[in-house]
């Protein structure tokens, strides 16, 4: 092929996005007695391992099928199969989640083909279910392999058997496990069942061990997804997700299984959507507790309205993290100048104009599919009171002497990643105090005479 | 500990001293599904050019490689900061069937224009071979164009370990050596290899060397620069520490230019004191370069031993366990800790060969496990049958030690902690003790239980 002089590809200079396996890795940690399994060269898992390890400060297993050169040209069925026979003689799993990566995808593995092969010789006995995810890591980001795992996992195995009883499937999507945690107090207190998918608040954040865990207590039951076809509604969190192929999807499809899209419910307006619509479904009214919450919440933003107005943030991350910060900073009177994600579905401006009101007269600029390279380059144009997202806009923050405020994944250069609540009233009311603290405190410093009163 | 078993095909890498004949095996491809430490062949390479500080360094594949090593290392510069950029080609569906050639072309030359380097690192990632790019042909073009090395690394993930990727970041290393001038070079000169000035390590023992009169021409690659390398070929002696990473690129300079080699480690007063005098001893045509030796290492102990000693009547016996990348780290650990008062109950490593294993064999004391390419599972068996109470390993085996209320210390690539030298040891020291004696346990159940 003749190579062509001028400039019509670019590198991606530091990253705003991760590769699709570690999106279904993170889902598959949070599903009860799961082992992933990325079908790949070592690196891949390993790689992942410590990506998640750095942000979570959990033990992270993923095993790997770990290709030769010999698998790249034969075909990587037989290190698949042994993989599989160790990770089942050495963890007694309820599933292997099994995602593929870029070398097996290009090589062209049939991995649904090898797994039946596998089931059909019986080699994963009675106690093994298998869920296979194609996550090419050419083909979109992490938070791609994320949601193609949860439907991955819902289409092998949801069904319908007309139990009886109000349960709610609830699809999350990637949030903290606090944020997880979070969810499922708020349905405790509506008093009804509910199936989260995934569920990582014990498995990416649990205690300490009286004895060895070979795989981490918690996440979402594999009976829990099997009944999940009975549910009465599921809610799927995402305004970016609902233009997809969604688990919720599949279900209302194949189950007629009614399902609520919506928002990340950051901040008031989508924490309200959140709940009209568990009201919704259940017929009950919000719990006192929250009511309470959500009424200091707004005493709150009355209390500070002052010192965050028109306060200019430049936030990145996945896309619906965008929307829903975007939601909740113009809520209360943040302007969110620079919306960005290295994520391109081709949704994201039209979601912003969704939540952000009078879009068009804030003047806010819109990149999706971009690297932390343009988005400081246009950030340095913009001159923002700070940035909020992972930890991995520090380098640009710190070039411009402008505040982070880490929220997200990852977080690596910080404690208690894992445990920061962004959704509901109560995580809205810990942003709402980071952010005008941190103003408030960037006036501090800056002032000749530093006043101990506001 | 019944409940942890060991995967049958994994026996023959795991031995205990004093209970068996030793016949261990080791340097294997890792077990399918047995969650190995390791990385691949891309993490060998990367993680030893990584520190070349005014290189381009561009990974050319889909996005994850270059976003999981994007500032992975805590190898500093005392310049340019180019190495903590990340660059990816970002390759996309289409690339993968029509070729990522044209893409690799158009961001190499757009980044060398943006940034200037004075060399550019192209590692290839697992599919590149596999959707038939021509890599060398595009670094050959490139160099041509902008008159500067660009130089193909054959790192593709599944093509062996990362012992593998260590041995093609020698082979682009070794096509610099020798393209640039070493008038002026002092006889009295080395090589620093397998340094990589983690928390400004390979500058501690630059001043160490400097100190005894010797000139140190290149560090490879610790606050590496392009020049350094291109004359590095005009040193008397190459030291080479971590030696699996560098032995390669050694024995390449003494086949092609005649230059001797020495392995050192600089962990450990022991170690750190040895590779002084043996480098001493290598010059010995000048008998000042061993007497200034001999008063740095007096100087040096002098300085740090009352501190050393208090600690030590802290740390006294108790067990500690070593999981480390290459064998040669663990010896100097061993005598480290053996220095503290400390009793090392399980050492392993991810890349030794028969010969590291023999000798782990004969320092550690009867009891002792030794494990090659373990997994988290061994890990923790062993952890919990022989009672430990600090692990020194990276980041993957922080949390397993946690989680069963054992210390820590990390002696990884990520850490921001120098190690290395006296001042190194002590640091080591307090590390070690801070993690080992904090008051946290108290309310560990692990702990309480046993």
């Amino acid at each position: 092929m003749k190579i062509q002089g001028k400039t019509e590809y670019k590198a991606t200079s530091n990253a705003c996005k991760l590769c699709s396996p570690l999106g279904a890795s993170l889902v598959f940690r949070g599903i009860e007695n799961c082992v992933p399994l990325l079908h790949g060269s070592q690196g891949c898992s390993t790689y992942i391992r410590r990506y998640l390890i750095s942000h979570f400060n959990e033990p992270v297993d993923i095993a790997s099928s770990n290709f030769t050169e010999e698998t790249a040209v034969f075909g990587g069925a037989a290190n698949l199969k042994l993989a599989m026979d160790n990770i089942i003689e050495q963890y007694h799993p309820d599933l292997i989640g099994v995602a593929t990566t870029c070398l097996s995808e290009t090589i062209g593995d049939d991995v649904p083909l090898i797994l039946r092969d596998y089931i059909r010789d019986n080699r994963n006995g009675d106690n093994t279910a298998i869920v296979p995810v194609s996550t090419p890591s050419y083909s979109g980001t992490h938070i791609d392999g994320f949601h193609g795992a949860v439907r991955a996992t819902v289409d092998a195995i949801a069904e319908k058997k007309n139990r009886a009883g109000m349960n709610i499937n609830i699809f999350p999507g990637m949030m903290s496990p606090a944020d997880h945690r979070h969810l499922k107090e708020i349905l405790s207190d509506f008093g009804v069942g509910y199936h989260m998918l995934p569920d990582y608040s014990q498995t990416l954040d649990g205690p300490m061990w009286s004895e060895y865990q070979k795989i981490q207590e918690g996440g979402t039951p594999i009976k829990q997804i099997a009944s999940m076809g009975d549910a009465s509604a599921s809610i799927e969190i995402g305004r970016i997700l609902s233009e997809t192929k969604s688990a919720g999807k599949l279900l209302a499809e194949r189950f007629e299984v009614p399902c609520h899209n919506l928002g990340l419910p950051i901040g008031i307006k989508e924490t309200d959507a959140f709940f009209d619509a568990v009201s919704t479904i259940t017929g009950k009214p919000m719990p006192e507790k929250y009511s309470e919450e959500r009424g200091r919440l707004v005493d709150a933003y009355v209390d500070g309205h002052k010192y965050v107005f028109e306060a200019r943030a430049v936030l990145y991350g996945e896309e619906d993290l965008v929307v829903g910060l975007a939601s909740f900073l113009s809520e209360i009177g943040v302007i969110p100048v620079l919306c960005a994600s290295g994520g391109k579905s081709g949704h994201l401006k039209g979601k912003l104009c969704q939540v952000v009101d009078e879009f068009d007269a804030k003047g806010i600029e819109v990149l999706d599919g971009v690297d932390l390279v343009e988005i400081g380059d246009v950030a340095k144009e913009i001159s923002p009171d700070f940035f909020i997202g992972s930890s991995k806009g520090y380098k640009i923050a710190r070039e411009m002497s402008k505040p982070l405020i880490r929220i997200g994944f990852p977080i690596h250069d910080r404690m208690g990643g894992a445990r920061i609540v962004h959704i509901g009233y109560r995580g809205a009311q810990q942003l709402f105090d980071i952010i005008s603290n941190t103003i408030l405190a960037a006036r501090q410093d800056a002032s000749p005479v530093g006043y101990a009163y506001m | 500990m019944g409940g942890i078993s060991i995967l049958k095909e994994r026996e023959k890498q795991i031995y205990q001293k004093g209970t068996q004949p030793f016949d261990m095996s080791c340097e294997k491809k890792s077990l399918a599904g047995s969650i190995s430490q390791r990385a691949c062949v891309f993490c060998g390479s990367r993680v030893v050019l990584y520190p070349i500080a005014d290189a381009l360094h561009l990974i050319h594949g889909p996005i994850g490689c270059a976003s999981y090593t994007w500032d992975i290392r805590g190898a500093l510069s005392s310049g340019p900061q180019l190495h903590r950029m990340s660059f990816s080609t970002d390759l996309q569906e289409q690339d993968i069937i029509f070729g990522g050639e044209k893409k690799l072309y158009n961001a190499l030359v757009t980044l060398i224009d943006k940034y200037s380097p004075n060399a550019a690192f192209i590692y290839a990632t697992c599919i590149v071979g596999i959707i038939g790019d021509d890599i060398d042909s595009v670094c050959r073009r490139v160099s041509k164009e902008k008159g500067i090395p660009v130089l193909p690394v054959h790192s593709e993930g599944f093509k062996g370990t990362k012992k593998d990727g260590y041995k093609a970041a020698c082979d682009a290393m070794a096509k610099l050596v020798g393209t640039g001038p070493t008038e002026g070079i002092s006889p009295l000169s080395l090589n620093i290899m397998g340094e990589f000035n983690i928390a400004g390590e390979a500058w501690t023992i630059r001043e160490y060397y400097e100190r005894m009169g010797l000139e140190v021409v290149s560090v490879f690659t610790g606050d590496g620069r392009v020049d350094n390398i291109k004359r590095s070929h005009g040193a008397a002696l190459n030291v080479v520490q971590c030696s699996g990473s560098m032995m390669h690129l050694a024995e390449t300079m003494n086949e092609k230019y005649g230059i001797p080699y020495k392995r050192v480690s600089y962990f450990g007063l022991e170690d750190m004191s040895k590779a002084l005098y043996d480098v001493a001893e290598h010059f010995e045509g000048s008998p000042e370069v061993m007497e200034k030796a001999q008063v740095l290492v007096r100087e040096e102990i002098n300085a740090i031993y009352p501190t050393l000693k208090r600690y030590k009547e802290k740390l006294r016996g108790k067990k500690a366990a070593i999981y480390v990348g290459g064998a040669f780290k663990a010896f100097s650990m061993i005598k480290a800790l053996k220095s503290l008062g400390m009793d090392v109950v399980l050492a392993g490593s991810q890349t030794g060969n028969s010969d590291d294993y023999k000798l782990l064999r004969n320092m550690c004391d009867d009891g002792t496990v030794i494990v090659d390419d373990a997994n988290p599972l061994e890990l923790s068996k062993y952890s919990i049958e022989k009672g430990v109470e600090l692990f020194i390993g990276g980041v993957k085996e922080r949390p397993i030690a946690y989680k069963l209320g054992i210390g820590f210390c990390d002696h990884n690539h990520e850490r921001k902690l120098s190690l290395a030298g006296y001042s190194g040891m002590l640091n080591f020291a307090r590390e070690v003790y801070s993690s080992v004696t904090s008051p946290v346990w108290q309310f560990a159940p692990a702990r309480k239980s046993s």
